[in-house]
C-alpha cells in the first residue's frame, strides 16, 4: 500500500485516496506547434512511455482532498515516493540528480532550455 | 532423440524407482554465435523458439533467460484459455492459439492439462449484456463456437452462483465459449522447452542481456551475464521488462509496466467446472484440479517492477467475487503472487520487425498473454524466419502507433482490464 501526500493541500493517505494519472511531463504537441504535428510526435505524446525500472515521474491527483492534480518522484522497484511537487513544477534538484535514461535526457534537455530561455530573457 | 512419455515408460520407470528419466533439457554453455536468438524463456519465447526450430528448420538457434525458464508470468497467470474478442485481428490470433491448444500435449508429447472446461462471461448490466451481445454476433461470423445464454442456464451450469435479481449487478444473462477452458501453465512452458531443445535449440538459464550490439541499423549480438553472443536475428519476448531491454538498442515502446495480481484459496471438493469472469465487478475465478479456487482481478493503476501488488487491488477483486459466489466467502486464501504485465495504449499485443533490421520485438500481451502462447509463438517465429511479418502478426506491427491503426480491445473486447 503506497502512502501518498499531496503537495497542494498536506492531505496524506493511502493510494484509494488518490489517482495515479500516468506519466508525468507528457507534452501534448498540437498545444506547442498545432499547425506542423507530425504522426511521430502525435504517437510519442499519445503512446510512447517512459518506462523505467527505479526511478519514475508521474502525476497523482488528490481525489478525497482538494481534487488537484500534482506530481510525485517514485521508485518502481522499492515503491518509495522521493518527493511531491506540483503540477507546474520540476522535482527537486538532488531528485533530478538520481534519475536515469529517459528521464535524465529529458531533465538535461528541459533544464538546458529553461536555462536558454533565461539567459535569452 | 529423446525417449518418449507414455504410459509404457512410466511403467519402466516406475519398476527402477524413477531412478532414471531424462532431464527434460539440458543446460548448455552458450556457444559464440547463433542463427536467431530469444530473449526470455517464457511461454512466448520457448513457443517461438519451438516453431522456429519446426516449422521453419531453424536449429542453431538459443533462447537466453535472466532467471529460470517459465519463472515470469507464464508462472504467474489464472491459466484460462478462451478467443473470444471483438476485432478480426485478435479472433485471428488468439483462435489460432486456442486451436493449437487442442492437440498440443500430443504435440509435445508432454501433458498441458488443457481443459476445455467452458468460459461464461457474466453480463450484469444491461450495457454488458448488450455489449456481450455484439462480440457473440462478431464470434460467431468469424466462426468461433460460442452462444448466449440465459440466467437460468447461467445457475445451471454454476450452481454455486448468487441469482437474486435484487442484488446490486444481477446476472442478466452471460456470453459462454465451450471450447475455452484452462491449462497447466508450468506444463506450456516445460513441454517448449523439452521440445524445442530436442530440437538442438541451446535454453541458457541464469544468463541477463545486459546489452545489445549493432552494426550500423543491423543487430549484430547481445551482450550477456555469460558472454557476448553474436547474432543477427534477435527475438525480445519479455514481456514486463521489454522496455528495458528495447532501451538498450534506443528503441522507445508503448508500455507501461503494471502489477497484476492473482491468488489461490484452500482446496475443496469441486464446486465449480467451467471459468466464471465477471467484468462489471472485476474477479474471475476457476478451480484447479487440487481444488483450489484460482483468483484473479485487475491490474494496480501505476508502473511496478517488484512482483508485488497492493492490497486495496486485491480486496477489491475478492470483494467482488464474495458478492457472485456467496459460499466462498468463508474460505482462507492459501497464497498470493504478482507478475508485471506490459500494457500497451489499446491493450493489444506487438508482434513487429522494429527500426533496427534483425531486431523483433513480441511483447503487450498485459493480462492476457498465456491464452495466446501457441498462436503467438507460431506467428513470431514465421515472422523472425521471413523477416516480414505473418498475415496474422501484420495488424499487430509497432507502426499502428503512429498511422493511427490501433486494435481497440480496451473498451471492446471481453477483456477484465
Amino acid at each position: 500500500m503506497l502512502v501518498v501526500k499531496c503537495p497542494v493541500c498536506g492531505a496524506e493517505g493511502d493510494e484509494t485516496d488518490f489517482h495515479a494519472g500516468g506519466q508525468a511531463h507528457v507534452r501534448r504537441p498540437a498545444t506547442c506547434d498545432p499547425a506542423h504535428v507530425t504522426d511521430a510526435e502525435q504517437r510519442d505524446y499519445l503512446f510512447i512511455r517512459i518506462n523505467p525500472r527505479g526511478l519514475h515521474f508521474e502525476r497523482w491527483r488528490c481525489d478525497r482532498g482538494c481534487g488537484k492534480w500534482f506530481h510525485a518522484a517514485r521508485d518502481t522497484v522499492t515503491m518509495e515516493f522521493k518527493a511531491f511537487y506540483g503540477i507546474t513544477e520540476l522535482p527537486p534538484m538532488d531528485v533530478i540528480a538520481q534519475a536515469k535514461g529517459q528521464w535524465a535526457e529529458y531533465f538535461a534537455k528541459r533544464l538546458g532550455a529553461e536555462r536558454s530561455r533565461e539567459t535569452g530573457a | 532423440m529423446k525417449p518418449r512419455y507414455s504410459v509404457f515408460s512410466l511403467a519402466r520407470n516406475a519398476m527402477n524407482y524413477h531412478k532414471d528419466w531424462e532431464r527434460a533439457w539440458r543446460s548448455p554453455a552458450p556457444k559464440k554465435e547463433y542463427d536467431a536468438v530469444i530473449v526470455g524463456a517464457g511461454g512466448h519465447g520457448l513457443a517461438t523458439a519451438y516453431y522456429l526450430a519446426k516449422n521453419h528448420k531453424m536449429t542453431n538457434i538459443a533462447v537466453v533467460e535472466k532467471g529460470w525458464l517459465g519463472g515470469g508470468n507464464t508462472g504467474r497467470n489464472t491459466t484460462i484459455i478462451r478467443s473470444n474478442y471483438l476485432q478480426d485481428p485478435s479472433i485471428a490470433i488468439y483462435e489460432l492459439a486456442r486451436s493449437l491448444y487442442e492437440d498440443l500435449s500430443q504435440e509435445l508429447n508432454y501433458n498441458v492439462m488443457f481443459s476445455p472446461r467452458g468460459v461464461l462471461m457474466l453480463c450484469q448490466t444491461q450495457h454488458e449484456f448488450r455489449a456481450f451481445q455484439r462480440t457473440a454476433h462478431a464470434n460467431r461470423l468469424a466462426g468461433l463456437d460460442c452462444r448466449m445464454v440465459t440466467p437460468q442456464e447461467v445457475k445451471e451450469i454454476v450452481p454455486i452462483i448468487n441469482d437474486d435479481p435484487n442484488c446490486r449487478y444481477p446476472i442478466l444473462g452471460a456470453y459462454y465459449q465451450p471450447r475455452g477452458g484452462t491449462g497447466r501453465h508450468d506444463a506450456v512452458a516445460w513441454g517448449y522447452a523439452r521440445g524445442a531443445d530436442a530440437m538442438g535449440v541451446d535454453i541458457i538459464q541464469n544468463c541477463e542481456v545486459t546489452g545489445i550490439q549493432r552494426e550500423g541499423s543491423q543487430a549484430a549480438g547481445l551482450e550477456t551475464t555469460r558472454g557476448v553472443i553474436r547474432t543477427r536475428k534477435i527475438g525480445v519476448v519479455t514481456a514486463g521488462h521489454v522496455s528495458t531491454i528495447m532501451d538498450m538498442a534506443g528503441v522507445r515502446m508503448p508500455i507501461e509496466s503494471q502489477c497484476l495480481q492473482a491468488l489461490v484459496s484452500e482446496p475443496i471438493k469441486p464446486v465449480i467446472d467451467c471459468v466464471v469472469m465477471a467484468n462489471t465487478v472485476h474477479g474471475y475465478m476457476s478451480q484447479s484440479d487440487k481444488g483450489e479456487l484460482v483468483i484473479g482481478g485487475g491490474t494496480d493503476p501505476y508502473n511496478n517492477y517488484s512482483q508485488r501488488g497492493s492490497f486495496p487491488a486485491l480486496e477489491h477483486t475478492v470483494a467482488a467475487l464474495v458478492e457472485t459466489f456467496p459460499i466462498i466467502s468463508r474460505l482462507r486464501m492459501l497464497r498470493m503472487w504478482g507478475g508485471i504485465v506490459d500494457m500497451t495504449g489499446d491493450r493489444s499485443p506487438i508482434i513487429s520487425r522494429t527500426p533496427v533490421e534483425g531486431l523483433y520485438v513480441n511483447c503487450g500481451w498485459g493480462t492476457g498473454g498465456f491464452k495466446a502462447i501457441p498462436g503467438s509463438g507460431w506467428v513470431f517465429a514465421d515472422t523472425i524466419a521471413n523477416d516480414r511479418p505473418h498475415p496474422i502478426a501484420e495488424p499487430f506491427g509497432l507502426n499502428r502507433f503512429e498511422e493511427g491503426r490501433l486494435i481497440d480491445e480496451s473498451v471492446a473486447a471481453a477483456v477484465a482490464h
